[in-house]
């Protein structure tokens, strides 16, 4: 009773394929992880939603732009607008800023090639729901595997989240031309967050690094402290 | 009626496929400059009147076609012969 599971949704589109490996991930962390399929108009009773990597409905006109029409979307925005928590992986950062519930738009790597590796990271908050375990200016190293991870705003914008502190991550080394190296923003509110990088392919040391487990079991650890107050 | 919606990289926003094709055109012996890549969108639009059609595919541009932080676009009519 002290401590509730947190259900969390892992929201599946076509073309996802990372979905597994985040609901296992956050299983993991000892959530109640369930796939909601993209055609459900509403979702079920959540603590928290994410939405995984993949090529939602093939990327196709520019990424996130079709799926961020997905029934399931609809019901995202309703939650996020309630205060609910809302991580973005990679495709799910993407369809965040196309659904306009994130700052800017990702686009093509400035290199115009895949980039996939392990980047180091550096985090500049840690009073978000997503980053309470980490340490602030600590290092993260955790994989990116993207065409389209080149985060831009134009300066207007920029400054503007830059005095809100919306930036959460930023490579520590130019990775695919993000502009002042942004992997990771929350919106004003600070319960929605997207990044670039994958930390649910980060959270055993046996791939790497399992520095992704201090963002996703922060996540958790939210979630469970909003099922508390809910019961 | 068909519309044509040609979206653009806005002004100013750094175009890496521009620049690729440019450089390969170069590598051609072309010499060529400022190459900007786009998209076009060709529509069949129900609507028979010419303001009502530009209205709703504006409308298209703005809700999914462009993404206006980066993109521009401009909307082409071509009324049905006959």
């Amino acid at each position: 009773m002290s401590s509730p599971q947190p259900r969390i949704g892992v929201l599946r589109f076509p073309g996802a394929c990372d979905d597994r490996d985040a609901l296992w991930a956050l299983a993991a962390f000892d959530a109640e992880a369930v796939f909601v399929w993209h055609t459900e108009t509403e979702l079920p009773d959540l603590d928290a939603v994410v939405l995984p990597g993949g090529f939602s409905y093939g990327d196709y006109l520019r990424c996130g732009a079709i799926a961020r029409f997905a029934p399931a979307m609809a019901a995202v925005s309703e939650f996020a607008a309630h205060d609910g928590l809302v991580l973005g992986i990679c495709n799910g950062f993407q369809i965040l800023c196309e659904a306009g519930l994130l700052p800017g738009v990702l686009r093509r790597n400035e290199s115009l090639s895949f980039v996939c590796r392990d980047v180091p990271l550096v985090v500049e908050r840690t009073d978000t729901p997503f980053t309470t375990r980490c340490s602030e200016g600590g290092r993260l190293t955790i994989p990116v595997k993207h065409g389209e991870g080149c985060w831009y705003a134009d300066d207007a914008l920029y400054d503007e989240l830059v005095s809100n502190r919306q930036i959460v991550l930023r490579y520590a080394e130019p990775v695919n031309g993000s502009r002042d190296d942004v992997a990771g923003v929350v919106n004003e509110r600070g319960n929605v967050m997207g990044l670039m990088p994958h930390p649910e392919h980060a959270v055993d040391p046996l791939l790497g690094s399992a520095d992704g487990a201090l963002i996703l079991s922060s996540l958790v650890e939210s979630a469970r402290e909003r099922a508390l107050a809910a019961v | 009626m068909k519309a044509t919606v040609l979206v653009r990289p806005k002004q100013g926003i750094l175009d890496p496929q521009g620049q690729a094709v440019e450089s390969s055109l170069r590598q051609l012996g072309f010499s060529v400059g400022d190459a900007r890549v786009g998209r076009v969108v060709d529509l069949e639009v129900d609507s028979t009147d010419p303001a009502v059609a530009r209205a709703e595919v504006e409308r298209m541009c703005e809700q999914l076609l462009a993404n206006p932080l980066i993109e521009s676009y401009e909307i082409e009519l071509v009324e049905d012969e006959g």
